[in-house]
């Protein structure tokens, strides 16, 4: 076999195996879950209205909003619930039901379990490495 | 002039169209960034802003293919045109995404970053691009011998937007979304992979191109291209992690991309080794349009991957990562690089059979200026941005969101008012090349 042909093959045969390393072990972390249907019917609603232009989740979106990681974990649901609901000047009202509302709200009390965005105090190593704490939050 | 050619000339004229599409709703989306009290009402940014994103994309995307299947033709000597196919091909790609586009103008959303259409549409799409792919495979099948190493990296990028853009679709399925970690993870992986699967198309457009002005295919086959074709091929599936340090999965994901993504200093240091040929070589070239945009591309390669391996450092990526200089190092790749390569190979292309007169010159070396030095201003105004933001960000957690988007602004303000120039550089360009017409045989 040709030894270019080898190599390709080589990356690939590594890169697929290291792919399903990461769709299992890579990602199992149980904090992340969507433990109920609301949680899940929010995350469905969250992307049909397209939250993700303007906010974004663990630093990934867009920047007209503030990141949502951790907005239910320091303001509490009901914050989070008049926000969606009415709006702000920068926000659009989207005149959701309660039921939707309730629905986002529960998504993002899953999203605020996960993890923590930004991190308050990383530990950085010498070669320029973070460690993340995995801790469930409150 | 074969009929593939012409198929080609088409697709490439509707990516100049979806360029200005692109750098239209940008602008319009940065004024409705810095006046979303007034303007947000009027023109909403939840779908400005996947106008523009979508745009984008799909301009790289479509004159990648129709470079790719402009040059298919000299490589591989048209042994297998498969006409039909790239008809059907061709109108196809352009309906599904006039639909896509549409679909935003609807508030119709998929919510997923980089394709946020609904998810329905995904299938015509890998469909048609399929049948692209197909039609690429069976024009080198045709080749007797050594590829050289464009073709390689075209090959390479059509197959794999095929098995990335599938992974990208992988949420649909339960297992996949209804765990946060995966998802974003997944989301991207897939999201980094896809970026370089184009990227594959586009810099192997670029070699190509290379060689044709040189007049020699020898760069084409040497152990050095394919060391950094391979080097490319590994930082395409393993180099995604630094969009997903802060996620919270397995360490492990964050210390392989950590280590893949330092290979990218030998690319950095080749470019500071080659840069005195590439500097004689710009004075040999200097009344090539081609070539102009090739080296413009190549100032942005070193700009952008002088960030990269910056934010690729987790320490680094915990203050850049979520900020502007994200957008910096999106927009500067997208239309630093990507752009000006792709633009050498349009009017590489038009100029095969369209004599610029002295005027049209005028203005693509105009448009050409316009573009590239406030694209610059532009760049660096979000790199204050996202240093700004970061500096707020770590200094007064407590503070509002708004509070500290106000030490943002000043910056957005520069970044909308070069934003307009870049525009202005683009646009013109990508009218030019509109106006060409196509050779009646």
């Amino acid at each position: 076999m040709n030894y270019k042909r080898a190599i390709f093959i080589s990356i690939i045969v590594t890169a697929s195996l290291y792919s399903y390393k990461v769709y299992t072990a890579g990602t199992e972390n149980s904090n992340g879950l969507l433990t109920n249907e609301k949680a899940r019917a929010g995350k469905l609603l969250w992307q049909e209205y397209n939250c993700i232009a303007c906010h974004q989740l663990y630093g990934l979106g867009g920047y007209m909003g503030p990141d949502l990681t951790n907005e239910i974990g320091q303001k509490g649901k009901l914050y989070a619930s008049a926000f969606i609901s009415m709006g702000t000047s920068r926000m659009p009202n989207f005149k959701l039901k309660k039921e939707e509302v309730d629905d986002l709200v529960e998504y993002l009390a899953c999203v605020n379990k996960s993890g923590e965005y930004p991190l308050k105090n990383p530990d950085i190593t010498p070669w320029g490495d973070i460690t993340i704490s995995n801790t469930i939050r409150p | 002039m074969t009929k593939n050619k012409k198929i080609s000339i088409i697709l490439l004229k509707f990516s100049l169209l979806l360029l200005i599409s692109a750098v239209v709703f940008g602008v319009l989306a940065a004024l409705v960034f810095i006046n979303a009290d007034t303007l947000g009402k009027i023109l909403p940014f939840r779908n400005l802003r996947p106008l523009h994103v979508s745009s984008a994309v799909f301009w790289i995307l479509s004159a990648a293919a129709g470079s790719v299947l402009y040059f298919l033709d000299d490589t591989t000597g048209v042994q297998k045109p498969y006409i039909k196919l790239s008809v059907i091909y061709l109108w196809l790609w352009i309906a599904t995404v006039l639909v896509v586009l549409g679909s935003f103008l609807f508030s119709k959303f998929g919510g997923r970053e980089y394709w946020e259409f609904p998810p329905v549409l995904a299938l015509p799409l890998l469909g048609t691009w399929i049948l692209f792919a197909i039609k690429v495979i069976h024009s080198v099948g045709a080749i007797k011998g050594t590829w050289p190493v464009y073709l390689w990296m075209w090959v390479t990028g059509v197959i794999f937007f095929i098995i990335t853009y599938t992974e990208a679709n992988l949420w649909v399925l339960p297992w996949f979304r209804n765990n946060i970690i995966r998802d974003i993870t997944i989301q991207w992986k897939s999201n980094g992979s896809l970026v370089g699967s184009w990227n594959m198309m586009v810099y192997g457009t670029s070699i190509y191109l290379m060689c044709r002005i040189s007049g020699s295919q020898d760069t084409a086959y040497t152990r050095k291209s394919f060391f950094f074709f391979f080097l490319g091929l590994v930082n395409l599936l393993f180099n995604w992690g630094h969009h997903t340090y802060l996620v919270p999965s397995a360490p492990w994901i964050k210390e392989v991309s950590y280590i893949i993504s330092m290979t990218e200093w030998v690319i950095f240091l080749n470019i500071i080794r080659s840069w005195r040929k590439t500097v004689s070589d710009v004075i040999k070239h200097k009344n090539l349009l081609a070539y102009k945009f090739l080296f413009a591309s190549e100032i942005w390669v070193f700009l952008n991957l002088a960030l990269a391996l910056l934010m690729s450092v987790p320490a680094i990526n915990n203050y850049t990562h979520g900020t502007h200089i994200t957008v910096a190092h999106a927009m500067g790749t997208t239309i630093g690089i990507n752009t000006m390569i792709l633009m050498a190979s349009v009017f590489y292309i038009l100029s095969e059979f369209h004599q610029w007169t002295k005027k049209e010159l005028l203005i693509v070396h105009t448009g050409f200026w316009v573009a590239n030095i406030p694209l610059l201003i532009f760049w660096l105004s979000l790199i204050g941005a996202g240093i700004s933001k970061a500096y707020y960000e770590k200094m007064t957690p407590n503070a509002g969101f708004n509070d500290r988007m106000m030490h943002v602004m000043p910056y957005m303000y520069i970044f909308t008012i070069a934003g307009f120039a870049v525009l202005a550089g683009l646009a013109t360009l990508a009218i030019m090349g509109i106006r060409v017409k196509m050779p009646k045989n």
